[in-house]
């Protein structure tokens, strides 16, 4: 079967992940990514077209509470210990655009 | 090696009427991690806390105050439940150093009973896994030979509850991630019907397939854990109601004779990729409930070979937007140097996240992408209803079905860690049932080259109490 992926399409797939892949990384990859959608691709032939898609088991919609304030009793000071940058409550970040 | 602990029911008995401490269970716990460090099931110990508690419900206790269900009995975690006294890594670099700000709704529930904390259990990274080898910190032995994985990804939570170090744990199940490690280890391990048990404050894996549930060394244990963890959670918007009276087997009056049930295999489905002694095993229990009156029909689901693939469009797709939310910023494992945003995202993810995280991300993001959505996930998701509504035909034949929880033995630390697809089909047995949103359980069957086995029992969605009570009934009759 025709690979479905190749190595520039694994480094697209990379960049839209937000991941850095090594050269080791991407060769294995090469193969192994291949390999897994070989195998997934079993679906080509299910014939489901009639039916709607499950995204959800339990035939739950809309499950909404009370627009209501609730204190869950969290600090703001726990909720940011694990921020990496953090000044003034605020999470500082790197630059978007350019170098910083 | 097995069962160095009372049942849950005994070991209340033994603490509410002050004949055995809370202490003295916590120490008996923290003792047997402490000898069996040998087998890296355990990733954190909660001692000092632990023995606290214990001391006030022995307080509590002497003075006569009303405790809980499980007042003074030690459990153990799969390190993806966030704890507020540990560290919650799920077994990644990437939250080597979390501090969960919040708990787990299922500990929370717990903890209300009376029950300890102790310790956090290895798992493969974010439980992508089904052997415990992707764990970013170690490598879990099986205790029945220590060449051999204990499967996964809950595989220190099995091993746990197999050593002793507790009486039982609780693991998460997305493909078979209880179950599986519970076959290979020898104890039992309960996947709840989906939405059953709160996710609150557990590592989302996949949202619409990931749940709750405990490993332990007998069924009644299971039930109990069951009646104290399920039901409704604000905190979790895909919780269902649970039955109104007791999942408790030891308080139901009237249970289930075996005399009156249909059994439904899928012999069809076991002719390829099942070892045979795996299938003479199921055979055997099979000929044994027949023995004892129930009445066995070959079934067949036809689509389920579309199973796994289904799942492993599913799965990675979900996971893909799951882990979306590390970012190095908030929370995570996070780079010092960079030059711009999306470096510093791509560089703090690639080294927080493991090889297995990766390959997930990448195939999520590919079934997702423009131009394949239809092709794979939508299909996927078309596929589901159609074994949604097999399964439903099938329930309608039988009461239960029975299988293997797996289709192999417990496979040799090393062997399938170069072929990832080789590892997915581990799964093979166990992904229906998280599919279609089923509870599913395996228990201990007789053992194969002295290595364990799960025989695996799928009931209808949200008969879960029906599925322990057969459970129960054929528990001791199949090892």
């Amino acid at each position: 079967m025709a690979k479905k992926l190749s190595r520039d399409d694994i480094l697209k797939l990379a960049k839209l992940s937000r991941l850095s892949l090594t050269e080791d990384e991407v060769h294995d990859f090469d193969v192994e990514l291949n390999t897994i959608l070989d195998f997934i691709s079993a679906l080509e032939s299910a014939k489901v077209d009639n039916l709607l898609p499950t995204d959800q088991v339990n035939g739950l919609t809309n499950v909404l509470r009370d627009d209501c304030l609730i204190d869950y009793g969290y600090s703001t000071e726990s909720l940011l210990e694990n921020v990496s940058n953090l000044k003034d409550h605020y999470i500082k970040v790197p630059k978007m655009i350019g170098e910083s | 090696m097995i069962k160095s602990w009372p049942s849950l029911s005994e070991l209340r008995d033994q603490v509410q009427s002050g004949n055995v401490s809370a202490v003295s269970l916590v120490e008996k716990s923290i003792a047997a991690i402490e000898n069996k460090k040998q087998y890296q099931a355990i990733i954190s110990v909660n001692k000092e806390n632990a023995i606290n508690t214990a001391k006030m419900i022995d307080k509590k206790i002497s003075n006569g105050d009303k405790v809980g269900r499980l007042a003074g009995i030690p459990f153990i975690v799969k390190d993806n439940f966030l704890t507020t006294n540990l560290m919650t890594t799920a077994a990644s670099n990437m939250l080597k150093d979390f501090k969960a700000p919040y708990q787990a709704t299922a500990i929370n529930l717990l903890e209300k009973e009376g029950a300890i904390m102790v310790a956090k259990a290895n798992l493969d990274a974010f439980a992508h896994g089904a052997s415990t080898e992707n764990s970013d910190f170690m490598v879990t032995k099986n205790p029945f030979d220590e060449t051999r994985v204990p499967g996964g990804s809950s595989g220190g939570s099995a091993v746990a509850v197999i050593l002793g170090m507790a009486p039982f744990a609780l693991g998460t199940d997305t493909g078979g991630s209880i179950r599986m490690p519970a076959s290979f280890c020898g104890v039992v391990g309960y996947k709840p019907s989906y939405g059953l048990v709160s996710r609150s404050g557990v590592v989302a894996m996949a949202s619409s397939l990931d749940v709750v549930g405990p490993l332990t060394s007998n069924v009644n244990d299971a039930s109990l854990i069951l009646d104290i963890i399920s039901g409704i959670d604000s905190l979790d918007s895909t919780t269902i109601v649970r039955d109104t009276e007791s999942y408790d087997l030891q308080l139901i009056n009237k249970m289930t004779t075996i005399k009156d049930l249909k059994i439904g295999i899928l012999t069809d489905f076991l002719k390829n990729g099942v070892d045979s002694k795996i299938k003479q095993n199921v055979f055997n229990n099979v000929t044994r409930l027949k023995s004892m009156g129930a009445q066995i029909v070959d079934i067949s689901i036809p689509s389920i070979a579309l199973s796994l693939p289904a799942y492993y469009i599913i799965c990675p797709a979900e996971i893909s937007s799951n882990l979306s939310r590390y970012d190095g910023l908030r929370y995570g494992y996070h780079t010092n140097k960079t030059k711009n945003l999306e470096e510093y995202y791509s560089s703090s993810r690639s080294y927080g996240f493991g090889k297995e995280a990766k390959r997930r991300i990448m195939i999520g993001t590919y079934v997702l992408s423009s131009g394949y959505y239809d092709a794979y996930y939508k299909k996927a998701q078309q596929v589901r209803t159609k074994l949604i509504n097999e399964i439903n035909g099938a329930f309608k034949q039988v009461d239960f079905i029975v299988g293997p929880t797996t289709p192999i033995l417990p496979f040799k630390i090393g062997e399938k860690t170069m072929d990832p697809l080789q590892m997915y089909l581990s799964d093979l047995m166990t992904v229906l049932a998280n599919l279609v949103g089923i509870p599913a359980i395996s228990l201990p069957s007789k053992m194969i080259n002295n290595l364990p086995v799960g025989f695996q029992v799928m009931a209808p969605q949200k008969s879960d109490k029906k599925l322990l009570e057969f459970a129960k009934l054929i528990e001791d009759k199949i090892k």
